[in-house]
């Protein structure tokens, strides 16, 4: 005789709490992700003295729905010369590790699906897992533009994990645990937010550049390899792309936030603003971040590639090896050390 | 210099300065509009869509005297005439291809009575090339349908002609 109620409520309840979690994590960010192609174009209209999107809906509010339906309507070509399974993967698998990470990060207090102690190592694996979908793609296309952007991509988020993981190590410093929820919530002294002024501005750039944003869109690059490593895809395995490297891209800013901005606290430590909800902060803080996504985009043009190399191992590599000498030495100097 | 250099490129004066021009023009009125409800002002010369007029009293302008046939560079222009029953000239068949026309508004210049002219309307595309070749009706009922503006701007016009 089995004990229905008892695998019940210890199971099964638990098991149907989580999913139901997973699915509101993955509903609010696929909503997140088509308004912040609306935003995206938007944004870069205005910034470009155009409207953007006025069409569909009430100030082309529908837009991104009507752009969806199209994506799921049309036919997904595979090429003739395309190794089937890896090309059909390729995208499952970015659009997969794009939501997975999101597993980690607290949203509010508490509001966080795996709660793990060393969840920025987490996250840091699982956005250098990214590289894999894009590399998968250019190869199995069986096409030189795609192969070409895919190589530029894997160098690329290569190149700029380094500093990136070095800006990681210095916060990790200041605060002295791995798990995301600490890192927003110990206090650090102001002085200590100053010396790590700089390393947000390299981390902001390395995101630029792990997300293969402009102006280090490279790997698809439009003008030169007529879209990179999705050159070949269509339909919903390009839909797929999309929505992975839009989820990447929230991911980012909401790394950002936890890592710098102070996570879903009221900034500058104002306590008469903690009457808004932790999960506001959260989302306004990391539309901030985003919104600097698209300003870059329509302010600079693209680097060159050996720039793009120079920048990430001439410059940043050295200022952050420099700058995690600096503040270790000034937390042992001034006995600050969490 | 050298540490100027330097400290610029430490700073991102330039990369600063670039997103303070894009952050300005984000504020600035857009110079687009929403157009298919919202229309910019066109002038009282634009050389649109063709159309035969008509005198007041109903009586069609054009007599059949094939000047903007016989000056059309793209020779879009095609006229068939014939005395009409009270003996006055009148076309029987006037086309016009509009895939042909170059709207080059010579037609217009060379009418005596302006009965063909060069309207406001440009927005006459079709789904098939055959509705693009306009015959005599077509093209008095456009007259029809925009006398009211076409009048104003020959009025308008008059004076430089």
């Amino acid at each position: 005789m089995i004990d229905w109620m008892g695998l019940w409520t210890s199971y099964g309840w638990p098991m149907t709490l989580m999913l139901g979690q997973i699915g509101l994590i993955i509903g609010a960010l696929l909503f997140s992700v088509a308004y912040m192609t609306y935003a995206e174009r938007k944004v870069m209209g205005a910034m470009q003295r155009r409207q953007g999107p006025m069409t569909v809906g009430p100030f082309g509010l529908l837009q991104p729905i009507a752009d969806g339906l199209k994506l799921f309507s049309k036919e997904t070509i595979i090429p003739s010369q395309a190794h089937r399974a890896v090309f059909l993967l390729a995208p499952m698998l970015t659009f997969m590790l794009a939501l997975v990470a999101w597993a980690v990060i607290p949203v509010s207090p508490g509001w966080v699906l795996a709660d793990i102690n060393v969840g920025i190592l987490y996250l840091f694996a699982i956005s250098s897992m990214g590289v894999y979908g894009v590399i998968m793609a250019g190869w199995a296309s069986n096409s030189r533009y795609a192969f070409l952007g895919a190589m530029r991509s894997a160098s690329q988020m290569v190149s700029y994990e380094v500093s990136m993981g070095l800006v990681i190590v210095t916060v990790l410093l200041c605060v002295g645990s791995l798990n995301l929820t600490d890192i927003v919530e110990v206090a650090r002294p102001w002085w200590l937010q100053v010396l790590l002024l700089p390393m947000l501005v390299v981390f902001l750039i390395s995101i630029l550049a792990e997300t293969n944003r402009s102006p280090f869109d490279l790997p698809e690059g439009e003008s030169e390899l007529s879209g990179g490593f999705m050159v070949e895809y269509s339909a919903m395995t390009f839909a797929l792309f999309f929505l992975g490297e839009y989820a990447n891209m929230i991911l980012m800013s909401g790394m950002t936030t936890i890592l710098f901005l102070g996570g879903w606290l009221p900034p500058f430590g104002i306590s008469f603003l903690g009457f808004v909800p932790g999960v506001i902060w959260f989302a306004l803080k990391t539309s901030g971040v985003l919104f600097f996504y698209i300003w870059a985009r329509a302010t600079f043009p693209r680097y060159r590639y050996d720039q793009l190399m120079r920048l990430g191992w001439k410059i940043f590599l050295p200022f952050t090896l420099l700058w995690v000498i600096v503040i270790a030495g000034v937390l042992l100097a001034f006995d600050a050390l969490p | 210099m050298a540490f100027d250099r330097l400290a610029r490129s430490f700073l991102l004066t330039e990369i600063v300065q670039g997103m303070a021009l894009t952050m300005k023009y984000f504020f600035k009125s857009k110079v687009t509009i929403n157009y298919p409800y919202e229309k910019g002002p066109i002038s009282t010369r634009f050389r649109g869509e063709h159309a035969l007029r008509r005198y007041p009293n109903g009586e069609e302008r054009c007599i059949a005297c094939k000047l903007c046939e016989a000056i059309c560079p793209a020779l879009a222009i095609t006229i068939e005439a014939e005395p009409r029953e009270d003996g006055s000239r009148r076309t029987t068949r006037y086309d016009i291809d509009m895939t042909k026309c170059i709207y080059c508004g010579l037609c217009q210049e060379a009418c005596p009575v302006d009965a063909i002219v060069e309207g406001p309307n440009f927005e006459f595309a079709t789904e098939t090339r055959e509705e693009l070749y306009y015959n005599k009706d077509k093209l008095l009922e456009n007259g029809d349908r925009w006398e009211s503006q076409i009048a104003a701007n020959l009025h308008a016009e008059a004076p430089y002609r």
